[in-house]
């Protein structure tokens, strides 16, 4: 055999004796389109049903076959599902990264290998285990031709006899992976049971990791953040979907189109929505304008190169008040960067996207839940104030599996805005499309097709008085744009407020949001725990920002803003919104290698400044 | 007028249509282009057809792009709404109107540069969708409101009020709308009163996409020696296919036609567009003869115009999408919200 055992040695014998249970990482290295995504989904749902909080967290590259991949669960009793920076036990089934795999680990890993690899060699401060899947994979699958996508099972058998994890809850993870497919599904339970046959008879358990059966997961579900974006986007009311395809937002459309087809097309064949694949992002955002102009709840979702892309109909729409929903799920740089890499790199850009004045609704979520539950917000505070709502994703939450409560019904109902109908009108004789009668800056409109004589009006730019009609006059023009920035003003009260969790008497306060909510939750409890830094967090969810996010820096003798961007780019936000003698009081903490955050990164850099 | 209801009024009332509106419902904002502009005679073209078809304005959606046509929405049927968007990319903006609500008619205004130069991308896949849509292309071969540059519909050889030469060949909209998919295609002259009326009525009663790039010359511009979008230089050039009467649905056809010198096309609204020959065997329900002839008119230095293709048999691109006959616009929650049961398979889908 030839597991090699000299970590007991190493660490002082701290190994021997430790048993660290529901508290690892597990990463399995891969080479992409070898079909690893079935034996890693199994073995998550499998952790997970055994009432383990976990995480999945793919790192792929740009490429559909041969290059390699990276799975990492996380498995965590007291449910901190960020990343984890460190690696506790690899499954190394790519000869190609090998090597680096196994040198990038920390003492005392464990590390799973297909025995020509050979890797026990290359140090001995690691728990190596050796498995000649080949071998092993040839016995169940007589089929040559099929035994490349059952090899991947037998990791699977093998990961679950050295861990301790049910196979029980294997075989009802791997039914429900093959669900439709009753032969995929016998011969991958028969693989991994090979795994486990194979792992009982010849490893002999040296690592400290154990999976126990626990109770924190009953009644909760595995989703990715566009699969949830996606839900909440038809429970929202959504027709009309208009879009490109672009890592990493493809999957939130493609997922829509399923549940659509499911659930919103009538016992006529007859479908509620229209959903389009445009020719480019530019055609995109055009057509959610002319469908959210014409009254239709429209969306699109894209990631940053889309962005810049749509900014120039993102300019027109805020000038000329038309409704529509973007989701951007930000991703890392120019489509030649690092597109399947995880960022909050479109923050500021999108802010002010466009040409001249111009400000957007931005709301920001951090979880599954949320990306359900803030379609619905996304939608109805687009037409309340006529304008676009862009929805701050990313690849991380967007493309990742995340534990969450399952969702709950919308309680709000679908609020379509200031809509005049043909009774209206009959009543008032007429309207003055950008009157502010309320005070919030926001103008009644009306649809095209309203059949009344003075429904109509004309939508153009910026270049027009309170009745829509031309004007070029300077004080129509300041008018106009000083009742956009009150409109801009009313929606402070409207969009999603903070979250805010207190410490004891923190001075300290932590400003985050998005995916960085999951590593700020969890370094929190490590500042408190090792180094004794009592802080207070403040979750954004929107942008305007309101009056929270004021009393919150108030309070605080020092505001760390952590971000997954390089240039402190919410921060620079918050000093555009801040009394001047507060400014001083806010410090950056950037996260910008591309890979989620993880909560040590920001102990350690948080702790350091604060001279700990 | 070229097609009025038969019945002369006898009271001192207005003269109304069929649906009881004047012509006055169908009036738009005055004008501010230029004295001459072809384009003021589309928009009075337009305001007639609608009028002549008995279209409700309130169903109409005019949309534009930028530029001098893209302007001229604001100078017709004022009871419809406008949409002045974004440079060339009018397409996409009809396009989500017409997906939100599939009972508006659609009217797309362009002109040269805002198709041909920097909206030819959305241009291409509006044309190949064959969505419900009239798109006309006011033609002059000439940025106006930049003052006069060369357009991507400029012919090779012509000259700009400068001197300047233009040396490459032009885009024939044509051409490309026939090869991609457009379902209605014509050329006609803003100078054309009777043509350009006759085809816009067509155009009205088509389903699908229309595409009329109608030739209108810039005075300001355009309209000098050596330029080909003159006034002049169409009424010299001119090459007509066909002479073309139209009879709408709710009027009776009591002209008889020799099914030898005239093709009969049946609307899709049960209208007749009847197209007397005056090329012999040109047949507009043929693709390939009708991109034939276009390059043949382009070797020849013609001004070709008439209805140059049509087809009433493709699906539009509404059709294809199989939504409700209600617009989606207005759909109530209970329709767009599915209840919670809904939400409860898919929450145990991922238990």
């Amino acid at each position: 055999m030839a597991t090699t055992d000299v970590a007991r040695q190493n660490t002082g014998g701290q190994l021997e004796r430790k048993r660290i249970v529901n508290d690892m990482s597990i990463q399995v290295a891969t080479v992409n389109g070898s079909g690893s995504q079935s034996s890693n989904t199994v073995l998550l749902r499998a952790i997970f049903q055994m009432g383990v909080p976990i995480s999945g967290k793919n790192l792929f590259p740009s490429n559909i076959a041969g290059l390699p991949t990276w799975y990492t669960i996380r498995a965590n009793k007291d449910g901190y599902i960020g990343r984890k920076k460190e690696i506790d036990f690899l499954v190394a089934m790519n000869a190609e990264t090998a090597q680096d795999d196994v040198m990038s680990l920390a003492a005392g890993a464990s590390v799973l290998y297909d025995e020509p690899l050979g890797l026990d060699k290359l140090r001995n401060d690691l728990i190596f285990y050796s498995v000649p899947y080949d071998k092993i994979v040839a016995t169940v699958c007589p089929e040559a031709k099929l035994r490349k996508l059952v090899k991947n099972m037998v990791y699977v058998g093998v990961v679950a006899q050295l861990l301790e994890i049910e196979m029980g809850e294997v075989e009802k993870a791997i039914r429900k992976q093959f669900a439709k497919k009753v032969k995929a599904a016998t011969l991958n339970l028969a693989a991994a049971q090979a795994g486990f046959d194979y792992a009982k008879a010849s490893l002999q358990k040296r690592g400290v990791f154990y999976i126990e059966r626990m109770n924190k997961t009953a009644g909760k579900i595995i989703i990715d953040g566009n699969s949830a974006a996606a839900l909440g986007c038809m429970f929202a009311g959504c027709t009309v979907v208009t879009w490109y395809p672009i890592t990493p937002s493809s999957s939130l459309v493609e997922t829509m189109i399923d549940y659509m087809k499911e659930h919103r097309i009538g016992p006529d064949g007859k479908a509620t929505f229209a959903i389009v694949q445009a020719e480019d992002e530019l055609a995109a955002i055009g057509m959610v304008i002319g469908a959210g102009w014409a009254g239709a709840r429209s969306m699109t979702a894209t990631a940053g190169p889309g962005i810049s892309l749509m900014s120039e109909f993102a300019g027109l729409a805020y000038y000329a008040e038309i409704p529509g929903v973007i989701w951007d799920i930000q991703r890392v740089g120019p489509s030649t960067g690092l597109p399947t890499r995880t960022s909050q790199g479109d923050i500021l850009a999108t802010a002010f996207l466009s040409h001249g004045d111009t400000k957007h609704i931005m709301l920001i979520p951090s979880s599954a839940a949320e990306c359900f539950s803030m379609a619905s917000e996304a939608f109805n505070l687009a037409e309340q104030f006529q304008t676009l709502v862009f929805v701050m994703s990313d690849l991380d939450l967007g493309m990742n599996n995340w534990m969450s409560d399952p969702f709950e019904y919308p309680t709000t109902p679908i609020k379509r805005g200031k809509v005049l109908g043909k009774e209206e009108l009959t009543k008032l004789g007429g309207f003055a499309r950008y009157r502010d009668l309320d005070g919030d800056g926001v103008g009644y409109r009306t649809l095209p097709g309203t059949e009344h004589p003075a429904a109509a009006y004309f939508t153009r730019g910026s270049g027009h008085n309170d009745k829509s009609n031309y004007s070029e006059r300077p004080d129509d023009y300041e008018n106009n744009m000083e009742r956009l920035n009150r409109k801009f003003e009313s929606a402070r009260s409207f969009v999603p407020r903070p979250e805010i969790q207190k410490g004891s008497n923190a001075k300290i306060g932590i400003i985050a949001y998005g995916t960085s909510h999951w590593g700020i939750i969890e370094s929190r409890d490590q500042l408190r725990g090792e180094y004794a830094i009592e802080t207070d967090y403040l979750r954004l969810r929107a942008y305007p920002f309101t009056r929270e996010v004021h009393e919150f820096i108030e309070q605080h003798e020092r505001i760390y803003v952590v971000e997954q961007n390089r240039d402190a780019q919410m921060l620079s936000l918050l000093k555009l919104d801040l009394k001047p003698e507060l400014i001083a009081r806010l410090r950056s903490i950037a996260h910008l290698d591309g890979l989620p955050l993880d909560a040590r990164s920001v102990t350690d850099e948080l702790s350091t400044i604060e001279g700990k | 007028m070229a097609t009025t209801p038969a019945a002369e009024p006898r009271s001192p009332e207005p003269k109304t249509n069929h649906i009881g509106l004047t012509v006055i419902d169908y009036k738009g904002g005055k004008t501010t282009l230029c004295a001459g502009c072809g384009h003021n005679a589309i928009s009075e073209r337009i305001i007639e057809a609608m009028y002549d078809m008995g279209v409700q304005p309130e169903r109409v959606a005019k949309l534009s792009g930028i530029g001098c046509s893209s302007k001229s929405p604001a100078y017709f049927m004022n009871r419809s709404h406008s949409f002045n968007s974004v440079h060339g990319r009018m397409p996409s903006v009809a396009t989500g109107a017409m997906l939100a609500n599939r009972n508006l008619i659609a009217l797309g205004v362009s002109g040269d540069g805002d198709t041909a130069s920097i909206g030819i991308g959305q241009f291409v896949h509006l044309m190949r969708r064959n969505l419900p849509l009239i798109y006309i292309i006011e033609d002059n071969g000439v940025y106006g409101l930049t003052k006069g540059q060369f357009s991507a519909t400029a012919d090779l050889g012509s000259k700009l009020k400068s001197g300047v030469i233009n040396d490459l060949p032009p885009i024939d909209t044509c051409g490309l709308a026939i090869e991609l998919g457009a379902t209605f295609v014509g050329r006609s002259f803003s100078g054309d009163k009777r043509q350009l009326s006759t085809m816009l009525k067509a155009a009205i009663a088509h389903h699908g996409t229309v595409m009329l790039d109608v030739v209108s010359p810039c005075v300001t511009f355009n309209d000098h020696e050596g330029s080909t979008k003159s006034y002049k230089y169409v009424k010299d050039h001119e090459e007509t296919l066909q002479e073309m009467s139209f009879v709408p649905h709710f009027e009776e056809i009591d002209v008889e036609y020799d099914p030898g010198t005239t093709v009969s096309v049946t609307m899709h609204d049960g209208s007749h567009l009847q197209l007397r020959k005056l090329e012999e065997d040109y047949n507009p329900t043929d693709r390939i003869a009708a991109m034939k002839r276009l390059s043949e008119a382009h070797d020849k230095g013609e001004v070709l115009t008439g209805v140059f293709y049509v087809n009433t048999k493709a699906p539009s691109f509404l059709d294809m999408l199989n939504m409700v006959d209600e617009p989606l616009a207005t759909l109530p929650e209970s329709v767009t919200r599915p209840g919670r049961e809904a939400l409860e398979a898919a929450m145990e889908e991922l238990r």
